[in-house]
C-alpha cells in the first residue's frame, strides 16, 4: 500500500517533468534573466552587472512612458472592441445561420486564407490602398464624396486601429465559433419555446454560454495588441508609438537593461489585465 | 560549405595542421588552401553586394559571405556578437560603439598596398591641405589606434588602422522638384510650414540628429558649438523645435529603411525628406523625378570602412588582408562609384571606369553618352551633370559628419521622445 502511494507520486512527478523541464528552460529562466538584466545599467558598448534602480527611475519618471503605455492601452481597447464586435457576429453566423455542416467548415476555412501570407504582407498591402494617391482616395474623390484626399486614412492612430483589426479577427473568431458550436440547439428552442424574442435568446443563452470563447478571444487580442510594435510602426509611419516600440529601439540602440525594465513592466500590466479578464470567467470550470 | 568551414578549423586549430603549417614556407599553404577558406561579412546594404562576393572568388578563390542589415542591426552585431563574421563593414560613426567591445583587430598599415593613396580625409581630415575639418565624427578621428591591442583612439596617424576606409557619400535633401515647383536651396525648408504633412526624416537617432541639427542651424534658431558633439541644452532645443513640428503635422512619416524612403518618395506622401544617394536613384528609375539637393549649408557626411574580427589569425587573417588590398585596388571602387558614391582610393578606381563615368561621377562633367548604374539600369542622359557637382566640390562642402556624441544617450532617450511624442 505504502509502496504503491509513493511510486504512484513517483510516477505523476516523472509524467509532469518533461513539461516542467521546457517550460523552466524556455520561459521561466529567459523571464528571470530578462529581470535581472532589468537592473544592470549600460552604456554604448558594455552592460555593467550591478543592482541599480536607475532604469525603472527613468521609466517611472518619464512621462513618455505613461504615454505610451496609455497609448498602447488604447489600441488595445479599441481593437479589442472591434475585434469582439466582427468576431462575435462572424461566429454567430457560421454557427447559426449557416444550415450544414460542409459550409460551416468550408465558410470558417474562407476565413483562414489571409492567414496564408505572412502577417507583414497583409499588413503593408493596405499601405498603397490607403495612400494619398492610394485606391481609397481616388475611389471617394471620383465618386465625389471629397475633394482632396484624405491624409488620416494613412500613417495615422486610423490606419494602425485597421490594421490591427484587420490582422487579429480570427483571434476572437475562432474560440467564439468554438464556444457556439458547442451550444445544445434545445438550449434556444427552449428559450423561444418560452417565449423569449432573438435578443433576449441572445443575451440572456447564447452570450452566457460564450464567455469562456470570448475571454480566450479577448486574452489573444489583448495580449497580441500590446506587444505588437510592427504594425504600429508601419502603419502609423512611425510617428505614434506603443511599448513595443519604445523595448525595439532601446534593443536597436544596445540599451538591452533599459530594453528589460520596459518589457518587465509591460509583462506585469499584461498579467494584471489577465488576471482581472480571468476574474470573470473561470475558463478551466467552462471548458 | 559545412566541408569547407571543418577544414579550415582543422587546419587552424588542429595541432598537426599547426606543425605542418610552421614546417612549410607560407606562400605554399596559400596556394594550396586559399579555397578552404571563408570569410563572413555583414553590413549595411549600401556595400554589401553580391558582386562584391562573386568577383572575390573569381579573383582571389576564396568565398565571402556577405549578410546585410541595417545601421542599428550592424552595430549590435558586431558589439554583441563577435564569433558571428570575419569581416565588418561598418560606417565610422558606429566605430566609436564597436570599437571599445574589443571584437576588432588594429590593421597593419604597412600591408596595405595602396595606402598612400587614400584619400586625405581618412588619414588627417583634410581633402586639401587648406580645408577646414568638419563637425562631428570624422573619419580620421575614430581611424586609428595605438597598437595592435589598442582600444582607444589616436589623435593622428600610427601604423595601425580601426577600419580600412572604403567607401562614403555627401548626403543632403531629396526633394520631388515636379511637387515643389520652386528652387530649393536650404536645409530650413524641411521645416517650412508650406510642405506641412508632407515632410520626412530618418528615424535612425544618430543620423537623424544630425539633419536635425542642420535643419535647426539653417533657420537660424540654434547656434551650435558641434552639432556632431552637442550639449543637453542644445539637444534639448534641438528636438523641442522638432516636436512642435511634429506636434503641427509637418511630418508625415518617419523612416528607417531604404525602401520606406524610396516609397514616400515615389508614392507622393512626401515631397521632401532626408534621404539617401541610392534612393534617390532608385526613385528615378520610376521614371518620377527626384532631385539629391545641393543645400547652401553643406553636406552632412558619412564613411564607412572595413574592421577584421579579433578572431582572424593566420591563413584566414591573410586572406582578409589579400582582400582589403583587393577592395581598394580598384575594381569595388568603380563599382561603387558608378551607384553615386566615393572610393576611398578614387584614381584606382579611374582605371575601372570608362572616361564618360569618370567624368560625371567624379569630375562633375557633362555626361557625354548615357551614364548607367552596376546593375545596368540608366542614370543619367548625356548633357546631364551630377547634382551638386564635382568631389572636390561636394565633399569639399561637408558641414557634419554622422556623429556618436558624448551625450548620446541622453541624446537617444529625447530621440525616444520625439518619435512618441
Amino acid at each position: 500500500m505504502r509502496a504503491g502511494e509513493t511510486n504512484r507520486h513517483l510516477t505523476g512527478w516523472l509524467l509532469a517533468s518533461p513539461l516542467t523541464l521546457v517550460l523552466i528552460f524556455f520561459l521561466v529562466l529567459p523571464i528571470a534573466m530578462i529581470v535581472v538584466v532589468s537592473f544592470w545599467q549600460a552604456t554604448e558598448f558594455s552592460i555593467i552587472p550591478a543592482f541599480s534602480w536607475e532604469n525603472y527611475d527613468f521609466l517611472f519618471g518619464s512621462p513618455v512612458t505613461y504615454r505610451v503605455f496609455g497609448n498602447t492601452i488604447k489600441y488595445a481597447l479599441i481593437v479589442w472592441v472591434f475585434t469582439l464586435g466582427i468576431g462575435f457576429t462572424v461566429a454567430y453566423f457560421l454557427a447559426f445561420h449557416v444550415r450544414t455542416q460542409t459550409w460551416q467548415i468550408a465558410l470558417f476555412l474562407l476565413c483562414t486564407i489571409p492567414f496564408w501570407t505572412s502577417n507583414i504582407i497583409r499588413m503593408i498591402s493596405w499601405i498603397p490602398f490607403l495612400g494619398r494617391n492610394g485606391l481609397a482616395n481616388s475611389a471617394l474623390i471620383s465618386a465625389g464624396i471629397t475633394d482632396e484626399p484624405l491624409d488620416w486614412l494613412l500613417y495615422s492612430d486610423f490606419s494602425v486601429i485597421l490594421a490591427f483589426v484587420h490582422l487579429y479577427t480570427l483571434f476572437m473568431v475562432v474560440p467564439i465559433f468554438n464556444t457556439m458550436m458547442r451550444i445544445d440547439k434545445s438550449l434556444i428552442e427552449a428559450a423561444y419555446d418560452g417565449g423569449a424574442s432573438g435578443f433576449q435568446t441572445l443575451t440572456n443563452v447564447i452570450i452566457p454560454l460564450c464567455k469562456p470563447g470570448i475571454m480566450i478571444g479577448t486574452i489573444f487580442v489583448v495580449t497580441l495588441v500590446m506587444g505588437d510594435f510592427v504594425t504600429v510602426r508601419f502603419m502609423s509611419g512611425s510617428q505614434s508609438a506603443n511599448v513595443g516600440r519604445l523595448i525595439q529601439n532601446d534593443i536597436a540602440l544596445l540599451q538591452y537593461p533599459s530594453a528589460s525594465a520596459t518589457a518587465v513592466v509591460l509583462l506585469v500590466t499584461v498579467l494584471m489585465v489577465i488576471g482581472i479578464l480571468l476574474r470573470f470567467v473561470d475558463i478551466r470550470k467552462e471548458l | 560549405m559545412t566541408k569547407q568551414t571543418l577544414s579550415r578549423r582543422t587546419l587552424l586549430k588542429g595541432a598537426a595542421a599547426a606543425g605542418a603549417a610552421s614546417a612549410f614556407p607560407a606562400p605554399m599553404i596559400w596556394a594550396q588552401n586559399i579555397k578552404d577558406v571563408t570569410l563572413r561579412q555583414f553590413g549595411t546594404g549600401v556595400s554589401n553586394l553580391n558582386e562584391v562576393g562573386q568577383k572575390v572568388k573569381e579573383d582571389l578563390g576564396f568565398t565571402l559571405e556577405m549578410t546585410a542589415l541595417d545601421s542599428d542591426a550592424v552595430t549590435q552585431r558586431a558589439a554583441t556578437q563577435p564569433g558571428s563574421f570575419d569581416i565588418a563593414d561598418i560606417e565610422y560613426w558606429i566605430c566609436k560603439k564597436v570599437w571599445p567591445t574589443g571584437n576588432l583587430q588594429a590593421m597593419d598599415v604597412s600591408k596595405i598596398k595602396n595606402y598612400d593613396k587614400i584619400v586625405g580625409i581618412f588619414k588627417d581630415g583634410k581633402l586639401t591641405p587648406e580645408s577646414t575639418i568638419a563637425q562631428g565624427t570624422a573619419p580620421h578621428t575614430v581611424g586609428f589606434t595605438d597598437g595592435p591591442d589598442g582600444t582607444t583612439f589616436a589623435s593622428e596617424q600610427t601604423n595601425w588602422m580601426t577600419l580600412i576606409p572604403t567607401i562614403y557619400n555627401a548626403d543632403t535633401l531629396g526633394i520631388r522638384p515636379d511637387l515643389i515647383g520652386r528652387p530649393i536651396d536650404t536645409w530650413a525648408e524641411l521645416l517650412n510650414p508650406e510642405f506641412k504633412g508632407k515632410a520626412s526624416i530618418l528615424d535612425i537617432s544618430s543620423i537623424g540628429i544630425m539633419d536635425a541639427a542642420m535643419v535647426c542651424e539653417a533657420m537660424g534658431e540654434i547656434a551650435y558649438g558641434d552639432k556632431g558633439n552637442m550639449t543637453r541644452e542644445e539637444i534639448d532645443k534641438t528636438m523641442a523645435i522638432f516636436t512642435e513640428a511634429k506636434k503641427a503635422g509637418q511630418f508625415r512619416a518617419f523612416w528607417k529603411t531604404f525602401d520606406e524612403s524610396v516609397n514616400l518618395m515615389a508614392s507622393g506622401e512626401v515631397v521632401i525628406q532626408s534621404m539617401w544617394s541610392p534612393a534617390i536613384t532608385a526613385v528615378k528609375s520610376r521614371g518620377i523625378d527626384c532631385v539629391y539637393q545641393p543645400l547652401k549649408e553643406g553636406y552632412r557626411s558619412w564613411g564607412g570602412g572595413i574592421g577584421l574580427s579579433k578572431n582572424l589569425s593566420g591563413l584566414e587573417l591573410d586572406a582578409a588582408y589579400e582582400y582589403i588590398n583587393w577592395y581598394l585596388d580598384g575594381w569595388v571602387g568603380g563599382f561603387l562609384m558608378r551607384q553615386g558614391y566615393y572610393s576611398a582610393v578614387p584614381e584606382t578606381s579611374k582605371d575601372y571606369m570608362t572616361e564618360n563615368e569618370w567624368g560625371y561621377w567624379f569630375e562633375g562633367k557633362e555626361a557625354t553618352d548615357t551614364i548607367t548604374n552596376p546593375f545596368g539600369d540608366a542614370m543619367a542622359k548625356a548633357g546631364e551633370v551630377r547634382d551638386g557637382g564635382s568631389f572636390e566640390e561636394r565633399m569639399g562642402s561637408v558641414a557634419c559628419w554622422n556623429a556618436v556624441m558624448d551625450e548620446n544617450q541622453y541624446m537617444v532617450r529625447k530621440w525616444n521622445e520625439f518619435i512618441a511624442a
